[in-house]
């Protein structure tokens, strides 16, 4: 009995990518029930997905201790390569097709404002909450704001300030918190604020940035939208590490010498 | 099939090469928006009557494939955050995160406000 187990074992760890696969639909299927059978269709099968995927996540990191939820767990370490950054951005890039350009075009300028100032805002409610809760020095109130921006600013904005390590550790908890936020509140507010065209998508995309997070958020509202939202979101993360330690760092510079 | 996945892959390796030469230029040796080029590289591309002429229609089957599969890639990715250690570095990134998303989602009526969409208006401003 003992073998039999160990094969099935040995088999998971090796086939890690296709087991992935058997995974990630048997999640996407019990969500698909619940959001039909519990919740009539109110909530979006995504959307339970998601949140089911961040539930294994905190499971998976409980058990294993490690820093990538449910793929650090050897048999389950195939959900890191289908979920890494490789496949994502290529499965974001392959929504473009049947975007319209001319929706992108339209809406092209705002996209871009909403990106500056999406990030520009972001910093100063970050530099403001992180003041007030008690830090003083410029390194820190930069790399903490900078982690509001997305939890890859943070790190890099941290190193280039050189902020210390606990520092850089709450920016990137920011950041991932943001994200994960971003998953669960767009379906559950998308109707409130009007998050139903192209346009709105890519406004959206500039203003909350994090890659991740406007992507499963819109997949989890309108799968017809996450182009135009992750199309100005890729960005966001660019625009955050250039602006941050640079013109975002002067001016915490004047406001905290 | 094939034609339409290495369209995609050719599409994400220009667009992440035009990412890493921009990051190049602005002196952050890292790739911006390199994903954001290959999206729309590929409309560009897919959007061309050449392109159409040259490759068999069927190209679009391995596009729609990977179209699908972004859901399922999105749960794994979900399943792949750091929840612990988020959830635990304390109260102030839970209040910064979470006011941060609240105060952007509610900032995006005031944009629709500004620019109203669907409205024949957009067709006007694009031009001026």
């Amino acid at each position: 009995m003992k073998e039999i187990f160990n094969i099935i074992v040995d088999l998971f760890v090796k086939n890690g990518f296709v087991m992935a696969f058997l995974i990630v639909g048997i999640v996407a299927m019990f969500s698909n029930f619940i959001s039909a059978k519990v919740t009539r269709g109110r909530i979006h099968s995504s959307a339970i997905a998601i949140f089911l995927g961040l539930i294994l996540a905190y499971i998976g990191g409980r058990v294993a201790g490690g820093s990538k939820g449910l793929s650090d767990i050897p048999i389950f370490t195939g959900i890191g390569v289908l979920g890494g950054s490789t496949l994502r951005d290529f499965t974001i890039i392959s929504t473009a097709y049947g975007a319209k350009l001319s929706e992108i075009k339209k809406s092209g300028l705002i996209g871009v404002i909403s990106l500056f100032l999406g990030i520009v805002l972001t910093f100063i409610i970050g530099a403001l909450v992180s003041v007030a809760f008690g830090y003083r020095d410029s390194a820190s109130v930069t790399t903490i704001a900078a982690g509001a921006v997305t939890f890859i600013v943070g790190p890099v904005t941290g190193a280039a300030v050189g902020a210390s390590s606990d520092v850089v550790a709450i920016s990137i908890a920011t950041g991932v918190l943001k994200s994960i936020a971003v998953m669960l509140l767009t379906p559950v507010l998308a109707k409130k604020i009007g998050l139903k065209t192209p346009r709105a998508a890519m406004v959206f995309g500039g203003l909350m940035g994090t890659t991740s997070g406007v992507s499963a958020g819109l997949a989890a509202t309108d799968p017809k939208l996450v182009p135009y939202g992750a199309m100005t979101a890729t960005f966001y993360t660019g625009l955050g590490c250039l602006l941050c330690p640079s013109v975002l760092y002067f001016l915490v510079n004047i406001f905290l010498p | 099939m094939i034609y339409g996945v290495a369209l995609l892959a050719g599409c994400m390796l220009v667009g992440s090469f035009l990412g890493n030469v921009f990051g190049l230029l602005t002196g952050l040796n890292s790739d911006i928006g390199g994903v954001g080029f290959a999206m729309i590289l590929l409309l560009l591309v897919t959007n061309s009557r050449k392109l159409n002429r040259i490759i068999p229609e069927t190209y679009v089957k391995g596009i729609h494939f990977w179209k699908e599969m972004y859901i399922p890639v999105t749960i794994a990715m979900a399943a792949s955050q750091n929840v612990v250690s988020a959830l635990s570095s304390g109260f102030l990134a839970l209040v910064l995160g979470l006011g941060v998303v609240l105060i952007m989602l509610f900032l995006i009526p005031l944009f629709n406000k500004f620019a109203p969409s669907e409205t024949e208006s957009n067709e006007m401003e694009a031009e001026e």
